[in-house]
């Protein structure tokens, strides 16, 4: 896509949501927006280093309770408890990341599973997650004087961390620096025989990922005021990737249309159809690798590309 | 000396057998994982969802059918190697060409609509499974009892994955299927059927996993969630014993179960992470698993 047309379907979006909650339920965006955080942040693994994590719930549920736990019972600002959950989650990842880059391929993957299981477990098991209940009745405070108990003030506070975080995610695969993930997921070998130190390359971008998948967490807490181990559950890791491949894999939007659809859709269908929900979680899987490998982002740049008579890859 | 460590013998015993029919399992699930990786390079998410389906089928044989355990044993694995065999014929063949990712992918969006399915069907609850008559009791070994059906599944399990090793180690068949693994084309350019052998590995691994749920139904609740946990863990014994060898996974399957099962006695809150941990410190200082090829 022609980079200079970038701005302008930024400003747009950007405008879509600046008015958005006068529109929509604004707790539903933001709950879109969190998810669209995260899904980019994993989109910067998958899509851009080509290394498939099924943990991400990790650090999506860690900063979660650690934001919960800093601002309800430590009573810290709002935005340090934002920065405690995203540096907490940076920490795991770089704990998480170090042992599982290790291993490549289908031996990452089923690394970073079992160390989320074992992250879930200690959740579970801690005395200050609060066990099954998880951690209830988060206060929101207040940011700048505003306070954050109103759904819209907070609704533009989410917005603006969002957009930070996709600006940090759209600058890292434009640098130097994601060129080089780049490399690597196009071919490791060729990236160590020019000389990068690949494993030093994915676990900065790993405890990347990390970070912003915590700082989606962070913010989910805000909006819901409370952390529980559903957002730790290996199903929420399997949820981002869903997300991310709806979307489309390795495109800048395609994780936060991935996300705004499956949002909506579990939103529309939890009370509708009960465990079915699952089941149609699978069925958009198996749909998408099956014959939509490119996602809905992919596969309408594609169509762009052919009506401007563009040859396609 | 009837303590160890301030543990009674036969609770350290009971601990140690149970820890081997749990190990039974994983060596059972791992074995099917590495037999399908070897041939198809594919890492199989729904294998747990197979194992749920064995002990399901199992409950739901006697429930509906009136079909006992005896021939649960027998049809339940066929049954569900047929399942895997359509979906491996109908969905998976097609992912061959891409990444391995997609197709790992695939197995999961599976694994979640079996599971989900059989949720929305039966509950999320457990049925209760009788163990049959004929190993009902225990035997007196004079220092312990050891309950009659921790030994059969222990001997079966045993059995079954010597049986896979010699099939794939020292006959024809196996000779093909090795040959396969490693030259799919050359192997078929030979005039072996590659598809028909994929088509059976597949069908053979995710039979032992049904296997393996079969054995499982009298020893846990046999419902819809007893798969997805138990995959997990089995992945991080994959991951710690490597794919490339046979024995090497039903052995690492066997010793993690003990080593589980040892936990629960000396340290019972560390008893559900203990294999995580283990993965962690082999990662950590050798990366390629304790009989792995650097992959």
């Amino acid at each position: 896509m022609n980079p200079q047309r970038f701005p302008l379907g930024y400003l747009a979006l950007l405008a879509l949501l600046l008015i958005a909650p006068a529109l929509v339920y604004p707790v539903l965006i933001m709950k879109v927006l969190c998810f669209a955080v995260f899904a980019c942040a994993f989109n910067l693994l998958l899509g851009y280093t080509g290394l498939l994590s099924f943990g991400h719930a990790a650090f999506l549920g860690g900063a979660a309770y650690l934001t919960a736990h800093a601002l309800k019972v430590w009573a810290l600002p709002t935005l340090a408890g934002l920065a405690l959950g995203t540096l907490g989650a940076a920490a795991l990842g770089w704990v998480m990341g170090s042992l599982a880059i290790r291993r490549q391929g289908i031996y990452f993957a089923m690394s970073t599973l079992a160390l989320a299981q074992l992250v879930f477990f200690l959740l579970l098991k801690s005395e200050f997650t609060g066990g099954e209940d998880g951690l209830q009745g988060v206060p929101r405070g207040s940011v700048l004087g505003f306070d954050l108990s109103s759904d819209t003030h907070l609704y533009y506070l989410v917005l603006a961390v969002a957009a930070g975080a996709f600006w940090l995610i759209h600058r890292t695969i434009h640098s130097p620096f994601g060129q080089i993930l780049k490399a690597i997921r196009e071919n490791e070998a060729r990236a160590v025989s020019l000389g990068y130190d690949v494993d030093r390359y994915k676990l900065l971008a790993f405890v990347l990922s990390a970070a912003v998948s915590g700082l989606a967490g962070a913010l989910k807490t805000l909006v819901f005021s409370f952390a529980t181990l559903s957002d730790a559950h290996w199903h929420t890791s399997g949820e981002v990737v869903l997300m991310t491949l709806l979307g489309g894999v390795g495109t800048v939007f395609g994780p936060v249309a991935g996300a705004a659809v499956i949002v909506t859709l579990q939103n529309e269908l939890a009370d509708k159809v009960g465990s079915l929900v699952t089941v149609i979680m699978g069925f958009i899987f198996a749909a998408c690798v099956l014959a939509f490998r490119r996602g809905l982002v992919g596969e309408a740049i594609a169509l762009f590309r052919r009506m401007i008579g563009e040859k396609v890859q | 000396m009837n303590e160890i460590f301030g543990v009674p013998l036969p609770a350290l015993l009971g601990q140690l057998t149970l820890g081997l029919v749990n190990g039974s399992f994983y060596a059972m699930l791992s074995l099917g994982l590495a037999v399908i990786f070897g041939m198809l390079h594919i890492i199989n998410f729904s294998h747990g969802a197979c194992y749920m389906m064995g002990a399901m089928f199992t409950w739901m044989a006697l429930e509906y059918l009136g079909l006992g355990y005896w021939w649960a044993l027998l049809l339940v694995p066929l049954g569900v190697a047929v399942v895997g065999i359509v979906l491996e014929r109908l969905l998976l063949r097609r992912l061959y060409r891409f990444d391995y990712l997609y197709a790992l992918l695939l197995t999961f969006g599976l694994a979640l609509m079996i599971e989900g399915g059989f949720r929305q069907v039966f509950g999320v609850a457990g049925q209760p499974y009788a163990i049959p008559e004929a190993l009902g009791g225990a035997f007196d070994l004079g220092f312990m009892m050891l309950p009659r059906y921790r030994a059969w599944v222990i001997a079966v399990s045993l059995t079954v994955c010597l049986f896979t090793w010699f099939v794939i180690e020292k006959t024809r068949l196996g000779a093909y299927l090795r040959a396969a693994t490693e030259n799919p084309r050359l192997t078929q350019a030979f005039g072996i059927n590659v598809p028909l052998m994929v088509m059976l590995t597949y069908g053979f691994g995710v039979g032992l996993a049904g296997l393996a749920g079969v054995l499982a139904a009298p020893t846990a609740q046999v419902g819809p969630l007893m798969g997805s946990n138990l995959i997990i863990v089995v992945f991080a014994v994959v991951v710690i014993g490597g794919m490339g060898s046979i024995l090497g996974s039903v052995l690492t399957g066997l010793g993690l179960g003990v080593v589980e099962g040892l936990t629960k006695v000396f340290y019972p809150e560390a008893s559900a992470v203990v294999v995580f941990v283990i993965m962690a410190v082999v990662l950590w200082f050798r990366p390629a698993g304790l009989f792995g090829k650097e992959a």
